[in-house]
């Protein structure tokens, strides 16, 4: 949504005529710190994926494929939920740098 | 019931890109409720509140499926009118699917503003699921006292001083004011166990009729803790017995799961911000009047459920 819309073109009522139109926009730069994934202590049991509230982890063939980082806000859910293998996590958040 | 490779498969109907905090509980719900319902469609109607402000934005929107906003009170009622219209219309033959109905709702939304719209659409019986995301206060506005906050939290407008410390009353029991109205399926349910609320999702809408799930949303504002521990403190809330998971079917109850050992409700308080200030010494007599709510309300539940 780079321009303004004049009202004639919006749909009536302030109808929005596509569902789902919210993965257009970006809240990573909210983040302060990121999920870093490692797939060698991955048992692929979905947690995060099932917890995240931003939808932000990204499944490959039902498979964890890493992380969506224009959705992801940081909040560390997918991280403390994950059991990892041998309580080695296959997620830790790491602080974000500048 | 749906595993976790099952709901992967059906595919997301809350997008990412709506504006919850970092961390936040409601939209976890309305994520898991839309995989647990999305095998056939659904309609949605939400009230106003935390969820519904921060996922339906102008020109955004984070659902995938037909919305509609409604007030603060009313999305009992809106949702069924819409499904008074549907059943018209399947009848005229207008529309052929078989679409399903549910509403979302915050604590005030349901506990408070919208219980004589929600009491009147589950007697007049609708098909359809409400959803309570119970995060024990209003959110949205900033944290003011509803009648789902328990006793001793404090808000802004039950504020910690030095007279009175945080909300003095007991909140008040919904679900046990929804299994009254008779309605097919009550249930109680948690975010931080996926299973438990998906299935309860499933089997709501597999019933038929009015039914009813209020589900315990931590909130990391509200409540205040670090984000990542929405999940654990929801399940926390079980195993202190200050939520438990049960149902309640065709007026059967049933716990759904009980704690191998009652944690004190310490354990689960003073993990977060609003409860904080019970910490200290002077204020050990309200934590025990607390503890002893809980039990007795344990008791009650284990007595209707061995009916």
């Amino acid at each position: 949504m780079s321009e303004l819309k004049k009202y004639k073109e919006l749909a009536l009522g302030g109808n929005i005529e596509k569902g789902g139109t919210a993965v257009d926009f970006k809240t990573g730069d909210w983040r302060s710190s990121r999920p870093v994934y490692n797939p060698e202590n991955c048992i692929q049991c979905l947690f995060c994926w099932v917890y995240c509230p931003d939808s932000a982890v990204i499944l490959k063939d039902g498979k964890v494929a890493g992380f969506n980082l224009e959705h992801c806000k940081g909040c560390g859910i997918c991280a403390h939920e994950c059991p990892g293998k041998k309580k080695v996590k296959a997620i830790v958040m790491e602080e974000e740098v500048k | 019931m749906a595993n976790l490779k099952e709901l992967a498969a059906r595919g997301d109907k809350f997008t990412g890109g709506h504006r919850a905090c970092a961390g936040c509980g409601a939209s976890i719900v309305a994520r898991q409720a839309l995989l647990a319902a999305g095998d056939k469609p659904v309609v949605v109607t939400c009230a106003t509140g935390c969820l519904e402000v921060v996922s339906t934005i102008f020109p955004y929107t984070a659902w995938d499926v037909p919305f509609i906003h409604s007030a603060f009170e009313n999305s009992a009622a809106t949702i069924s009118g819409v499904e008074a219209a549907y059943k018209s219309l399947h009848r005229q033959g207008t529309v052929k699917e078989d679409i399903r109905f549910l509403a979302f709702g915050g604590d005030g939304g349901t506990y408070d503003i919208g219980l004589q719209a929600l009491s009147g659409a589950m007697e007049r019986g609708h098909n359809m699921l409400y959803i309570c995301y119970d995060n024990q206060a209003y959110m949205n506005t900033g944290i003011q006292r509803s009648s789902a906050t328990p006793r001793g939290s404090s808000t802004t407008t039950s504020p910690n001083g030095k007279k009175i410390p945080g909300k003095i009353q007991f909140r008040k029991n919904l679900t046990e004011i929804m299994a009254a109205h008779g309605i097919p399926y009550v249930a109680q349910s948690v975010v931080g166990n996926w299973s438990d609320f998906t299935k309860k999702v499933e089997k709501a809408l597999a019933k038929g009729g009015p039914a009813f799930i209020a589900v315990l949303q931590p909130c990391r504002l509200g409540w205040g803790y670090p984000p990542e521990l929405t999940a654990e403190l929801g399940r926390l809330a079980v195993e202190t017995n200050f939520w438990p998971l049960y149902e309640v079917e065709d007026g059967r109850y049933k716990l759904n799961a009980t704690p191998k050992e009652r944690k004190p409700i310490g354990e689960w308080m003073f993990q977060q911000e609003r409860f904080r200030h019970l910490k200290k010494p002077e204020h050990q007599s309200i934590i025990d009047d607390i503890q002893k709510d809980i039990d007795a309300r344990w008791e009650q539940l284990n007595k209707k459920c061995s009916l």
